[in-house]
């Protein structure tokens, strides 16, 4: 243990995704290391970040205005909506250039061991958006993982009886990663190949 | 295949160690406590990326140390190839191949291949069904490597059931009578029943296969001793369809299964049927062998069912790397003098076998070849061979 403001420093790095104990202590000692400048520079862009971003009232994406860049976008096609765990997902998809119909993020996958079952995600909120009948097509992006996998057939299954079309991306995508990690060609191939999820 | 060079940094007793080894009988002998076992068990760790007597890699890092290293030349089907596994417990495990860039230990299964009899397989025969069930997944993988991913992902999917059946089961107790919302649950038992199906289509496959093999090896190593059985029983009963079924099949079973068993699940808060809970019966002279067979029978059957799987993966060698690396450790001085001779038969013609032994008498003289002598923390060729 170190002292006061350090070890808070350690404490509040630790709770970080992706960052365990010792890269904790790491980045801490780097941060009392580095030049005042580069330090109040970090901390102005995680203050930023968080007066300024904020999420999609519609897609769950992040956005600096009430909608997002793409749900403001009158071009882009209402009738269709790929369903996609993380904004890192859109981005990604983004890239390929291949889709031209709006998003909604779930906020992560279904996850009994970290606790995350359909009521943590944007579910909710998927089925008001399509309550109304518009979307015609509804494409499942959720990681090629297992939890992935399970978070696709538990939405299949949910709009089953609405009677619209649902896809999800052709397999050839690493299996068991991110979508994130897809490169844009077998990306965009994995969308131009989508199947009808059969549930 | 056969290992050409062995090298060790600060793995179990060694801090280093160095040992050139040819084709053909290759035995380690020297008193107990000095590393024999410790040098088997750095080529079992290299083909299969665990070891034979641990399950946590902690125990394989020389104590006051940080990582161990292993690294191995191998030669088969008429190339070389260099493999090397750095261990690092507690933290991601680092590969290479031919001194290229790092790739993920799993790359490696399948370059060497090595079965290993040691004295702790006496549990395949007296342990629990787990330590049966490890033995058929462990071989499915040195068959078919790929289906490492085939048991991950069984393993996954009861990770996230049972932790979901557990969360449902202690809502139940909190609030008496509640109904939970069971719909994320049916979503499981569909991944859980594919993924199942395929573990199990395999293992049925494979129990097929080894069938035949077992009870020849065990005829061979105790002649008169009755038949050795193998019957695969699955946790859901009467209903599993016969080996060579389809996986659809097996998934439609388990599917079915599963419903059944829901309420007990919901109640317990556990996964009660899949390939998890299967069992390998083996039988002696039609008795089952475990409390029944013997000492001696035990650990002939266990030894039986290790000469069968060596028999398998050399006649499914796909790539003609050769024969897999057989390794005996500590075999011989539990045996009388007659099944040492026929075991000593059994094995001569393998393309490499490694041997350790206490006492260099216990090695039979039909296994003529290399000999080392284990002492100190060196390994120095024997001056007296034979
Ligand atoms: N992580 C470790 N660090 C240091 N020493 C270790 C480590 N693990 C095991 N050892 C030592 O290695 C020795 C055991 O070696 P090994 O099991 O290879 O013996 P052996 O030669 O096969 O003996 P036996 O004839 O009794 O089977 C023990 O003395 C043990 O203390
Ligand atoms: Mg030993
Ligand atoms: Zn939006």
């Amino acid at each position: 243990m170190y002292e006061g403001v350090v070890q808070d420093l350690i404490d509040e790095l630790g709770r970080l995704p992706g960052v365990g104990p010792k890269s904790a202590q790491r980045i801490a000692f780097h941060v009392l290391q580095a030049d005042p400048a580069d330090v109040r520079r970090l901390a102005a862009a995680l203050t930023e970040v968080k007066e300024k971003v904020r999420f999609c009232a519609v897609c769950g994406n992040v956005a600096q205005e009430e909608h997002c860049r793409i749900c403001a976008d009158p071009r882009r096609d209402a009738a269709v909506i790929c369903v996609v765990e993380e904004p890192k997902d859109v981005v990604a998809i983004e890239r390929t250039r291949e889709f031209r119909g709006r998003y909604h993020v779930l906020g992560g996958a279904i996850s009994p061991i970290e606790g995350v079952g359909p009521e943590d995600l944007r579910i909710r909120e998927l089925l008001a958006r399509l309550a109304d009948g518009a979307v015609t097509e509804l494409i499942l992006a959720t990681d090629p993982n297992l939890e992935g996998e399970a978070t696709a057939t538990y939405l299949a299954r949910m709009v089953k009886a609405m009677g619209l079309k649902v896809t999800r991306l052709a397999s050839g995508l690493p299996v068991g990663g991110d979508l994130e990690y897809a490169d844009e060609v077998t990306l965009g191939r994995a969308f131009e190949g989508r199947r009808l999820l059969d549930v | 295949m056969h290992l050409t060079h062995l090298s060790l940094a600060d793995f179990r007793s060694y801090p280093r160690a160095e040992v050139s080894l040819g084709p053909g009988v290759v035995a380690f002998t020297g008193p107990n406590g000095q590393g024999k076992t410790n040098l088997v068990e750095a080529v079992g760790y290299l083909a299969a990326l665990g070891s034979h007597r641990v399950s946590g890699d902690a125990p394989l890092v020389r104590s006051g140390a940080e990582r161990a290293y292993v690294r191995g030349a191998v030669q088969g089907g008429g190339r070389s190839t260099l493999l090397e596994v750095e261990i690092n417990p507690g933290r991601a495990n680092r590969a290479r191949i031919n001194r290229g860039a790092p790739v993920r230990p799993r790359e490696l299964l399948g370059s060497l291949r090595t079965v290993l009899f040691a004295p702790e397989d006496l549990t395949l025969v007296k342990g629990d069904p787990g330590d049966r069930r490890r033995f058929l997944d462990e071989l499915l993988v040195a068959r078919a490597p790929r289906l490492a991913g085939v048991r991950q992902d069984y393993e996954r999917v009861l990770k996230q059931r049972n932790a979901l059946l557990r969360t449902v089961a202690m809502a139940r107790r909190a609030a008496r009578g509640a109904k939970p919302d069971l719909s994320t649950l049916d979503v499981w038992d569909a991944h859980l029943a594919r993924a199942g199906a395929e573990l199990t289509a395999r293992r049925l496959e494979l129990v097929a296969a080894l069938r035949p093999l077992v009870d020849a090896a065990y005829a061979r190593i105790a002649p008169g001793g009755g038949e050795a059985s193998l019957e695969y029983r699955g946790s859901v009963g009467a209903a599993l369809p016969a080996e060579g079924s389809e996986p659809a099949e097996l998934e439609a079973v388990l599917a079915a299964a599963l419903a059944e068993s829901r309420p007990q699940e919901v109640e317990r808060g556990v996964t009660l049927v899949g390939p998890h809970r299967d069992e390998l019966l083996l039988g002696l002279g039609g008795l089952p062998a475990k409390g029944y067979a013997s000492h001696g029978e035990s650990w002939s059957l266990a030894l039986a069912l290790r000469l069968a799987s060596y028999d398998l993966l050399r006649a499914d060698d796909g790539q003609g790397l050769g024969d897999p690396v057989l390794i005996l450790d500590d075999v011989f001085a539990e045996l009388d003098a007659r099944r040492r001779d026929r075991l000593a038969e059994l094995v001569a013609d393998g393309e490499q076998v490694l041997v350790t032994a206490a006492v260099p008498e216990d090695v039979p003289a039909a296994l003529s070849g290399a000999r080392f002598e284990v002492a100190d923390g060196a390994v120095r060729p024997s001056a007296v061979g034979s």
